[in-house]
């Protein structure tokens, strides 16, 4: 549709200063450049849990990490083929982002969904650090554009390919979308709140099931007819 | 005699077909999303996916990173022969699922779920999934394969005919509003809704009601397409767009299947097939012809037939 508002745009180094962090808002459009790890369970396990020694100089190298595993084969002569990369969704990594801030100093952590305003609070606002989503969240192809060069993967061998540490030079990759400030906003709540506000006119004329489940009561000792 | 050789390699075709170009129905079900989206938020999105169909073509990249979980559908006519047999074209289709996860490449999602071990090609256990259906007449076979991503946007609930069309419309929005926030469900989406069979039949017609019926497909049954037709505005009108940001555009299109159920019970299932709606389709014949599509055809008069024998 024509005429419609677009969102601000940005360019973006993945080792960002705290002054263009800062500026961001939320529901702008990022591009980055600069290198971009992967990680996600398997590499916090591994770096967190098994005391493994991080591959990389983290965050002087990159402080940008992404919640990702690419369409990606390494080829017999161990170059790397990478197609489409689409993140993962992220709140499922909040228990090792704390750790994980302290060890790698990340400021940008790039995923599927983002997460709790609580985790941003807790977690983001005191690291200086800002989360930022992929868009659709199918985007992979256009993602897959702004891949200069994959310049490694660790720990494919432990982890396999869609849990390994791949490193990657992106530029102008995007689009990101600003889904936390510095002050810990979360966008995905504040449009939440906004649908939330017409939900109950959406519902009217539906009934709820005449046989409940638990997570609809939390008291277990209820019965669910 | 349909030959092997001629099944492989149209499968491992089909596998980077599926996984890179949008289908056409789906396609334009989103051009007129875009059109009609007048969240500002939503609108990005669901332009910068029209972009990214356009780059998947071009670059013949997977258009999402995440490539799903590849799946087989075959269905054959009567008279079709497979060179080898049944199992021959079971290894044809395994085959061509690992070495299309390489060439692609696609992302190596199949995992155990226990031991977490990856193959990096996509096959294990169970995986492929390759389910059967056959029809009255041919000597065709087709291959129909889907990679339908997304851990999010399925569920599945005992209802009772008691809890009537207005326990079947809280179901349907309580999975909408639950998974399309934060657009966990990779909205907007060809939702697929299955009533009827035992539990796992009913997870199968919702799941085939999605993935295996075009955008624009009405049910035969004037009243579920009237169903369908309500659903899709109902799921429109939640207020909620691409990413869980204010819009309205969360269904692209609406279809339901029905099967016989137990006189008690009303199951339902809920199933979203998402921005990347993969699936690709040949038809082979013993001559060595093949015939692409993307319009699966499955839900023929045949495979909802209601009575003992079929009088097509
Ligand atoms: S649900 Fe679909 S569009 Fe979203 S990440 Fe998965 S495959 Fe991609």
């Amino acid at each position: 549709m024509d005429g419609i508002a677009k969102p601000r745009e940005v360019r973006l180094s993945t080792t960002p200063t705290p002054e263009t962090l800062a500026a961001l808002q939320l529901g702008d459009i990022v591009t980055l450049d600069g290198l971009i790890y992967t990680a996600r369970e398997g590499v916090y396990m591994r770096a967190l849990e098994d005391g493994a020694n991080i591959p990389m100089e983290l965050p002087a190298e990159s402080a940008a990490n992404f919640h990702c595993s690419p369409a990606a084969t390494i080829r017999d002569d161990g170059s790397f083929d990478m197609g489409a990369v689409t993140a993962t969704a992220s709140f499922r990594f909040a228990k090792w982002l704390p750790e994980w801030f302290d060890k790698s100093g990340a400021k940008l952590i790039i995923g599927k969904g983002g997460m709790s305003s609580k985790d941003y609070k807790d977690y983001f606002v005191p690291n200086g650090a800002v989360y930022l989503s992929t868009v659709g969240y199918g985007t992979g192809a256009l993602l897959g554009r702004g891949i200069e060069k994959v310049e490694a993967v660790h720990w494919h061998a432990e982890l396999g390919l869609a849990q390994a540490m791949w490193v990657i030079r992106a530029c102008n990759m995007g689009p990101f979308i600003v889904a936390s400030d510095l002050a810990g906003n979360c966008l995905f709540e504040r449009e939440n709140a906004k649908i939330s506000a017409g939900l109950d006119a959406v519902y009217e004329g539906t009934r709820p099931a005449v046989l409940k489940r638990f997570g609809e009561t939390d008291d277990r000792s209820d019965e669910l007819i | 005699m349909i030959p092997i050789e001629l099944i492989q390699t149209t499968a491992a075709d089909l596998m980077a077909k599926a996984a890179i170009e949008i289908p056409d129905d789906y396609h334009a079900g989103l051009k007129q999303a875009a059109k009609t989206e007048t969240g500002p938020l939503a609108n990005y999105v669901l332009n910068a996916m029209l972009d990214n169909y356009a780059a998947a073509k071009l670059d013949r990249c997977a258009m999402c990173g995440d490539t799903g979980t590849p799946r087989w559908y075959i269905k054959m006519g009567n008279e079709a022969r497979v060179e080898g047999g049944p199992v021959a074209l079971e290894a044809a289709l395994r085959r061509a699922t690992a070495s299309a996860t390489t060439d692609i490449p696609l992302r190596p999602n199949r995992v155990h779920p226990l031991w977490r071990t990856d193959h990096n090609n996509n096959v294990g256990i169970g995986a492929p999934e390759i389910e059967y259906a056959f029809e009255p007449e041919g000597d065709w076979l087709d291959l129909i394969t889907v990679h339908k991503g997304g851990l999010f946007g399925t569920d599945y609930r005992m209802l009772f005919p008691s809890d009537g069309i207005e326990g079947i419309k809280r179901f349907y929005l309580d999975s909408l509003v639950a998974f399309g926030k934060r657009g966990l469900a990779c909205q907007p989406a060809i939702i697929g809704i299955g009533l009827g069979g035992c539990k796992d039949t009913c997870m199968v017609l919702g799941k085939r009601a999605a993935c295996l019926r075009t955008v624009g497909d009405v049910n035969p049954d004037p009243k579920i397409a009237e169903l369908e037709a309500e659903f899709k505005e109902l799921g429109n009108s939640i207020g909620m767009g691409a990413m869980g940001f204010v819009g309205k555009n969360m269904v692209v299109d609406c279809h339901i299947e029905a099967g016989y159920c137990h006189t008690g019970g009303m199951q339902m299932s809920v199933h979203a097939f998402c921005l990347s709606s993969r699936r690709a389709v040949a038809r082979l014949f013993p001559d060595g012809r093949v015939e692409y599509r993307t319009d699966p055809d499955w839900f023929t008069d045949y495979q909802r037939r209601e009575t003992v024998e079929w009088t097509g």
